[in-house]
């Protein structure tokens, strides 16, 4: 939360107040969701830079895995922390956050909303309980006429104005970082709602779909997993490094939702709505369907598993898909780079196609 | 000035409150012109609707005490005679939601304050004999008979995976629309549409009544509180309405004539329906709170033995939310993919209704201040009523932040916000307002102590059971889930047992109502004494059948 950053959106939070009736018939600059044509437009030039991150972790990977022509593809479902990434018993809090946006909202609510919150309630009691005391007939038998406090008035109206700009300030930079794009180099994962199920498609690595369905009571308790949360296949992502989400459904409309990362975003027929995620560390982040959609809306949960790079490379792998640069080590070409600029651009193009028609059913 | 011309019947005994000649009884209730037997018939409505929509969120507190799925299967079968698939019972669950958010909304606060109170008390509290289009009075209230009808009768036919509507009172396409094969949602619409002509036909003649039949000498800035609410709400309702009837219209013709309104594959779009739903959606939550903050101004005044506190200041912040009220309709649709400008003009647009609103709040405590306090029981509904309605705008202000919303969106934080300023707010104020005028209404003063219990019960039952919401909320429990992981347990529970505190809270009420009827003290004209000082403490307790066939002064 850099200074400057606060107090460039002072300004904007005042504009904002100002001309809140203009913003309305404004056209927004680039709105970074609801067209899925920007989000999908990835300059050829941004492939040089995504690639050199795979290329790296190709190297690292053991070189007679290349010379045998398979990588590692082995991937076992991560264990679940207790208390982490889910709801805890008895909870009152926010769930803990694992996103960087997710902690600078939890203190929003937290350090600023909710002190704030509180000490009005707790004024109002206070207020009311002086009166109640104070004021009470045997206390006070004669009423006085005062009907009238010019200044008073004044004072009740421009300090909670004050308070709101005040809380407007963060709230709107907030605002402005959750919806920051994702750098074209991030993993993109197409994520569909269906009655009752979420599909997660990844276009980037050969556009295999996941399909996810919630585990039974007894599957749950056999894996260790809380029931109504666990899912038979999990969307797994890279830890650590940004994610261009984009959610769209097939029939009604659903919501992904993951408390422990402050994400939460609809999914809706004939859109693609795209936002970025950052997780911080890897582990199983449990959440479930914020939409009504029917019968089962209670019984879409989501989990999403954070690896690290190399780990999500091999699932990757393990579901068929193709990770950027696997053809360059197999071919164990010595020039990486200029191989890299001439295959990805097609495999980021494959990425758009598969991407931009999102619903339309 | 309009007069009306008085009955012949009634001038020679008008002296004579309980001797003026009423119609016979099916003419009397049935067909009926006068606006105090037409309020009484809303106020009754309210509470059989009240009854039926409060018996079904204790069914889905029931469910809800454990995790698992206990009842929800029984009464689906029970409902549909035949045994029930696990997704016919959770359909069931949508369908409670539903019927409890509708009914709750439509069929209980609205014919209450609107309906009840205003019909009741406008003409008298501005000094007009009745409202200005008496039969359209009338049918007013008897659109609501078949609009309830529908809606109760949806419930037995097919809505998709079950029986009845399960699309949330929402009705959000693409569920309402392809996402519910079957009749029940076409007659929830339908439902709602007569209910929605109901209010509009009742606006139109708040309206008129409020602008022209007020007695002489008062003028707008003279006028009670009460009606300067009603004013601001008829008007809110005249101008929300219609788009909400549009957008159901839309529904229903992309149900079954093969438009394509809200169909993406037709070149619509779903989130135009929430558009449109929530430009009627956000006013209608004012239209259900600004009665009430009316009704709490004139019992706080009252049992203060003192004016209200910025009696200009307290008009014009109801016409502020009136109009910031129109203003703020995306923050129900913070998740829903908006850009970025939009939602921080929403969010700040949002977080600016808190500043009337709070100027409501401290004037009230400002009218208290100096004053000569004494605790009936419509005065501690009143005090109950600014505490609990405060704790639910401090939430709604965490809401209004679209960032912060992200997490809490669609979640039990949600549920607890809008039960703090709906169930605690606007339903405290309906209860201060029927304590306050129930002797005035029936000529019997009910039980001062089994009020005062009442209050007591119902105030710690209800915030048993939603406060915990806010924890619930904040843990990440989606809402209109029939079941839920084994972590949200603890507080589910403490809900439901709140439920059933508040549940024998509304048991004392229905018995005082019951010991007022039968054995209730009889009241006199002005039986709160000095405090009391609008129009309708000039007449005796009931009114007489047609009140101010001269017309008052104001000075």
């Amino acid at each position: 939360m850099a200074f400057a950053s606060w107090t460039k959106s002072i300004g904007f939070a005042a504009l904002v107040l100002v001309t809140a009736p203009l913003a309305l018939a404004q056209t927004p600059p680039a709105p970074p969701v609801a067209a899925p044509a920007p989000s999908t437009q990835v300059a050829p030039e941004a492939a040089a830079p995504a690639a050199a991150a795979p290329a790296a972790t190709a190297e690292a990977a053991p070189a007679d895995a290349a010379a045998a022509g398979a990588l590692d593809s082995s991937y076992t479902p991560m264990a679940p922390t207790p208390g982490k990434g889910m709801p805890v018993d008895k909870g009152i809090d926010f769930q803990d956050q694992y996103s960087e946006l997710g902690e600078y909202a939890y203190w929003l609510d937290t350090i600023v909303l909710l002190p704030i919150i509180v000490a009005i309630s707790l004024l109002v009691l206070g207020l009311l309980m002086w009166i109640v005391i104070r004021y009470r007939a045997a206390a006070n038998p004669v009423a006085s006429r005062v009907t009238h406090n010019t200044t008073i008035e004044v004072i009740w109206t421009l300090v909670p104005v004050l308070i709101l700009v005040g809380v407007a300030v963060p709230s709107i930079d907030l605002l402005a970082k959750q919806y920051k794009p994702a750098p074209a180099s991030a993993v993109t994962v197409k994520v569909t709602g269906y009655q009752w199920y979420w599909g997660y498609s990844y276009p980037d690595n050969g556009d295999f779909e996941v399909v996810s369905n919630m585990l039974t009571e007894e599957a749950a308790i056999k894996s260790g997993e809380p029931y109504q949360l666990a899912v038979d296949n999990r969307m797994v992502v890279p830890a650590g490094e940004p994610i261009r989400i984009i959610t769209t459904a097939s029939d009604v409309i659903h919501s992904f939702s993951v408390p422990s990362l402050w994400f939460k975003m609809d999914a809706v027929p004939g859109r693609s709505n795209e936002k970025m995620l950052v997780i911080k560390e890897p582990g199983v982040y449990y959440g479930q369907c914020s939409e009504l959609c029917g019968a089962r809306h209670g019984f879409m949960p989501i989990a999403v598993e954070a690896l690290p790079r190399a780990k999500f490379d091999a699932w990757v792998r393990s579901q068929g898909g193709t990770v950027k640069g696997d053809e360059v080590a197999a071919a164990a070409t010595p020039a990486a780079a200029p191989a890299a600029a001439t295959t990805t651009p097609a495999a980021e193009g494959a990425g758009t196609a598969a991407a931009a028609p999102a619903a339309a059913q | 000035m309009t007069t009306i011309a008085a009955n012949p019947a009634d001038l020679h005994d008008h002296d004579h409150a309980h001797d003026d000649h009423k119609p016979a009884f099916f003419q009397r209730w049935f067909m009926s012109t006068n606006h105090k037997d037409i309020g009484t018939l809303y106020l009754i409505f309210a509470i059989v609707a009240g009854i039926i929509g409060g018996a079904i969120s204790g069914l889905m507190r029931m469910e809800l005490a454990e995790p698992g799925v206990q009842y929800l299967q029984g009464w689906a079968s029970m409902m549909q005679g035949s045994e029930a698939t696990l997704d016919q019972a959770y359909h069931m669950w949508n369908v409670l939601i539903t019927a409890h958010g509708l009914i709750m909304v439509f069929f209980m606060v609205m014919p209450a304050m609107v309906g009840g109170f205003g019909n009741w008390f406008v003409p008298i509290m501005i000094g007009a004999p009745d409202m200005a289009f008496p039969r359209m009075n009338n049918i007013s209230f008897w659109l609501l008979i078949p609009a309830f009808a529908l809606l109760l009768g949806s419930t037995f036919v097919p809505g998709g995976s079950g029986l009845g509507a399960g699309t949330g009172w929402t009705v959000y396409a693409p569920l309402s629309t392809s996402g519910s094969v079957g009749p029940a949602v076409d007659l929830a619409i339908l439902s709602l549409h007569l209910a929605g002509a109901s209010s509009i036909l009742g606006a139109i003649n708040f309206i008129t009544t409020i602008f022209n039949m007020r007695a002489p000498g008062m003028t707008l800035n003279k006028m009670p509180l009460f009606v300067w609410s009603m004013l601001v709400t008829a008007f809110l309702l005249l101008l929300s309405l219609p788009v909400l009837a549009a957008a159901i219209t839309m529904l229903l013709t992309d149900r079954n004539f093969g438009s394509a309104f809200f169909n993406a594959a037709g070149g619509g779009d779903p989130v135009l329906y929430q558009h449109l739903f929530w430009f009627f959606g956000h006013p209608e939550v004012y239209i259900m709170i600004l009665p009430g903050f009316g009704m709490i101004s004139h019992i706080i005044a009252t049992f203060s033995k003192k004016p209200v506190f910025g009696y200009l200041g307290m008009a014009y912040a109801m016409v502020a939310i009136g109009v910031v009220g129109f203003v703020v309709w995306a923050h129900h649709m913070f998740t829903v993919g908006l850009s970025v400008n939009m939602k921080m003009y929403f969010t700040a647009a949002t977080m600016v209704i808190a500043v009337p609103t709070g100027i409501k709040i401290f004037s009230w405590i400002a009218t208290m201040w100096g004053g000569s306090l004494t605790f009936k029981t419509p005065m501690v509904w009143a005090l109950g009523f600014i505490f609990m309605f405060t704790v639910g705008g401090v939430t709604g202000v965490v809401l209004a932040n679209g960032g912060v919303d992200d997490n809490l969106h669609d979640t039990y934080y949600v549920v607890a916000h809008f039960h703090y300023v709906l169930s605690l707010g606007a339903v405290f104020s309906i209860f201060a307002g029927f304590y306050y005028w129930f002797p005035k209404m029936s000529g019997r003063h009910y039980n001062e102590l089994l009020g005062h219990l009442h209050f007591w019960v119902f105030f710690i039952g209800v915030n048993i059971l939603f406060f915990p919401m806010h924890f619930l909320g904040r843990q990440g429990m989606p809402r209109r889930y029939p079941d839920y992981p084994e972590a949200f347990a603890y507080w589910n529970e403490i809900a439901s047992l709140g439920y059933a505190i508040m549940a024998a809270g509304m048991l004392i009420f229905f018995v005082n109502i019951a010991y007022a009827m039968v054995a209730g003290r009889r009241a006199e004209g002005n039986y709160w004494g000095e405090g009391a000082t609008t129009l309708e403490w000039t007449l005796s307790s009931p009114p007489p059948f047609h009140q101010f066939e001269t017309l008052p002064v104001i000075k």
